[in-house]
């Protein structure tokens, strides 16, 4: 009796032991995402259990945050000596990550297949100094996407080319009665505001920073800003688009509010899905126009990477996690949110199948992909510039002595 | 048993706790004041000793008097709001009718949510395109188009205010209806029979007891109101053109944001004095208070 009882603990032990022993040989990756716009979170929970099926012994634990939250979370994880293996970085992050020793160098890792495969402009998402600090792994622009049967009824052979047949189309929608307030915007108080100046800035020409200083209070980068202004106490625009994020933008789209609207890449597919969207099937997408004399069409480079935190325990299975992610297998596989950054996907019919339009405007738009300012200083930038935007779409300022004293204010 | 030993035993009894309690606040309160006089950023460098750089440059910048500003209105506005309306909660909850008891369980609800909830809530209340409070208006005929109430400078803080106080008016209601309970029925009916009007016999009788406990809810609120960060945070981050950036985003966004920790740490050491006024000033009403009855 004693001697059964013996066994049995003896065996529960063993089993036990046997467990712990499979627990320790688990390695597990702590990774950060964004629950907005791009790849949804369904699409990266898939991505990546078809990882850990592929690699049982790597158990991947996903956090998704808004994007607003991405950075801070990023910087205060690394500044109380880490918690996550990857992260997802925007293409303004970089300076600031390398400055501050965020993330690992991982030009060395990148196989010359990887390199030569990823459309060029693409790895300008990951690169600081000629040194480069992950993947990119969204590769997007926002695009213009209109409302077809809106045009239609407004008399409208063809989406406009320029920003400013942008503005007449919506004139005359608006002259119809077809809509109050044609275009929609995401100009909140946030870093998408600066993502829709960009594009215009890209379009009149502007530069943000000349060496070194800033120089967008005048030029292209003014130009940019009194349009936004122009369009909005024209009435062309939306006025709630000074309170609207992306997703914000793609609602009014979806329900018929808007005949134009500027967002990126996933809002074509989302507003062309009948479950999702009153406007299904109507749904076009341009690039960005251009300005005539300066810019055939327009874009913002808004591509984000995967990167290696310096804290990471786990660096070569991160790596390993990482390559899963970004290889073209996986890209083609989810493409209707996210394009993938692999320059032969945009060949292959599994790819631009059904979202051809998309297709075509992607392949201008990503080739003008203009960039926000490189600086480690760039949040501080950015929250001037969104001051002053705000400033003067709400009157308080002209676009000039706003653009003035975020320059004064960027700390550049 | 003497004195001595007595005041031994109750430091005793209270050294585990005073232990905690440096290790928990003391500590990282020294190392702000620490990180106060440097240029340390958050990730990176420990920084160098600035003397009082940081502060000089806070106090004297136009940010942080802006945020004063936001913050005091939002602070006086939201508490003065809230003590008005718990009081009256309170007295509508003290009288006996039919379904008292649920009420005044259904009041509690608000302060109850946390206030992420309460803030998106709010936020789809307020929502330019299909807010509740839109719809409503425009329906009732008061509005006739819809606004945008968070995406403009003269609403948005108001906006703000009125979400604070929907969550925080039982707070002060639930206190004033327990002080209630204090006063003596018999002083009450005395002052009826004497023919006290409602305002008299609130003013006379009611207000009396009502008024140590409705100081201490006032020094709480103000408090929590100076310090307010997570419901503007959720519902407007600062904007529209940073007319809702009060003294606590500043400092997340100065510290966070921006990385700055050695100048985040002086404007939240500024931002704690403010507070610290504050509660001397308000302990000194109390204990003035607390003579007089």
């Amino acid at each position: 009796m004693s001697k059964s009882i013996r066994n049995a603990l003896i065996g529960a032990t063993l089993v036990g032991a046997g467990f712990t022993g499979h627990a320790q040989a688990e390695t597990t990756l702590n990774a950060l995402f964004m629950a907005q716009a791009a790849y949804s979170e369904a699409d990266v929970r898939a991505m990546t259990d078809a990882f850990a099926k592929a690699n049982p012994d790597i158990k991947v634990n996903l956090e998704f945050v808004p994007y607003e939250g991405l950075h801070d979370k990023t910087v205060l994880a690394q500044g109380s000596g880490g918690g996550y293996d990857v992260v997802l970085f925007d293409v303004i992050w970089p300076a600031e990550y390398a400055a501050n020793n965020v993330l690992l160098d991982v030009t060395d890792r990148i196989t010359d297949e990887i390199n030569q495969g990823v459309l060029p402009g693409a790895w300008t998402t990951v690169e600081y100094d000629g040194k480069r600090y992950g993947v990119p792994w969204i590769l997007d622009t926002k695009y213009l996407s209109y409302n077809k049967e809106i045009l239609e009824k407004a008399g409208i052979k063809e989406p406009p080319k320029t920003w400013d047949e942008l503005a007449e189309q919506a004139k005359a929608i608006k002259d119809k009665g077809l809509l109050e307030n044609p275009i929609a915007w995401s100009w909140s108080q946030a870093e998408a505001a600066i993502c829709d100046y960009t594009t215009l800035v890209s379009a009149y020409g502007g530069k943000f920073l000349d060496s070194g200083k800033p120089a967008f209070a005048s030029g292209g980068g003014l130009d940019a800003l009194n349009y936004m202004v122009t369009s909005y106490t024209s009435g062309l625009t939306n006025p709630n688009s000074k309170e609207f994020l992306e997703e914000d933008v793609r609602k009014v789209f979806q329900n018929g509010e808007a005949a134009f609207a500027l967002n990126w890449t996933y809002m074509y597919n989302l507003a062309n899905d009948p479950k999702e969207s009153k406007v299904a099937g109507k749904v076009g997408v341009v690039p960005a126009p251009g300005v005539e004399g300066k810019s055939e069409v327009s874009a913002v480079n808004g591509s984000m990477g995967l990167g290696i935190t310096t804290t990471s325990k786990h660096p070569e299975e991160a790596w390993k996690y990482i390559v899963h992610m970004t290889s073209q297998e996986t890209q083609n596989a989810y493409a209707k949110l996210s394009l993938p950054i692999w320059a032969s996907s945009y060949e292959d019919p599994d790819v631009t199948k059904g979202q051809e339009e998309l297709i075509a405007a992607a392949k201008r738009g990503l080739a003008a992909m203009y960039p926000r300012p490189t600086t480690p200083k760039y949040q501080e930038l950015s929250a001037a510039l969104q001051q002053a935007i705000q400033e003067a779409l709400l009157g308080q300022a002209s676009a000039e002595d706003a653009l003035k004293s975020a320059a004064e204010n960027s700390g550049l | 048993m003497t004195g001595t030993w007595i005041s031994t035993r109750a430091w005793l009894l209270m050294l585990p706790l005073l232990v905690v309690m440096t290790a928990v606040i003391g500590w990282p309160l020294i190392d702000t004041v620490r990180l106060s006089f440097t240029d340390a950023k958050l990730i990176g460098t420990e920084g160098g000793f600035v003397g009082v750089d940081n502060y000089a440059r806070m106090l004297t910048g136009s940010n942080f008097q802006r945020a004063l500003i936001t913050t005091t209105w939002f602070a006086v506005i939201s508490v003065a709001a809230e003590m008005v309306l718990g009081v009256l909660a309170a007295l509508l909850l003290n009288q006996k009718f039919r379904g008292r008891t649920a009420l005044r369980a259904l009041m509690i609800l608000p302060w109850a949510l946390p206030t992420v909830v309460n803030a998106t809530l709010w936020r789809l209340i307020y929502n330019p395109e299909y807010g509740a409070l839109n719809a409503g208006l425009t329906q009732i005929g008061i509005l006739d188009s819809y606004r945008s109430w968070l995406g403009e400078p003269g609403t948005a803080l108001a906006a703000l205010i009125v979400a604070d106080c929907w969550k925080n008016f039982p707070l002060v209601a639930l206190i004033a209806l327990a002080a209630l309970q204090a006063v003596p029925r018999d002083i009450n009916a005395a002052s009826i029979v004497d023919g006290a009007g409602p305002f008299n016999r609130f003013r006379f009788v009611i207000l009396p007891y009502l008024a140590g406990p409705l100081l201490v809810a006032l020094v709480l609120r103000t408090i929590e109101a100076f310090k307010v960060f997570d419901i503007i945070w959720v519902m407007t981050r600062g904007g529209p053109a940073n007319s809702t950036r009060t003294l606590s985003i500043l400092v997340y966004q100065e510290a966070f944001s921006f990385q700055r920790a050695g100048s985040g740490a002086s404007l939240a050491l500024i931002v704690t004095l403010l507070v610290t006024i504050l509660a001397v000033a308000y302990a000194a009403l109390l204990r003035k208070a607390a003579g007089a009855s």
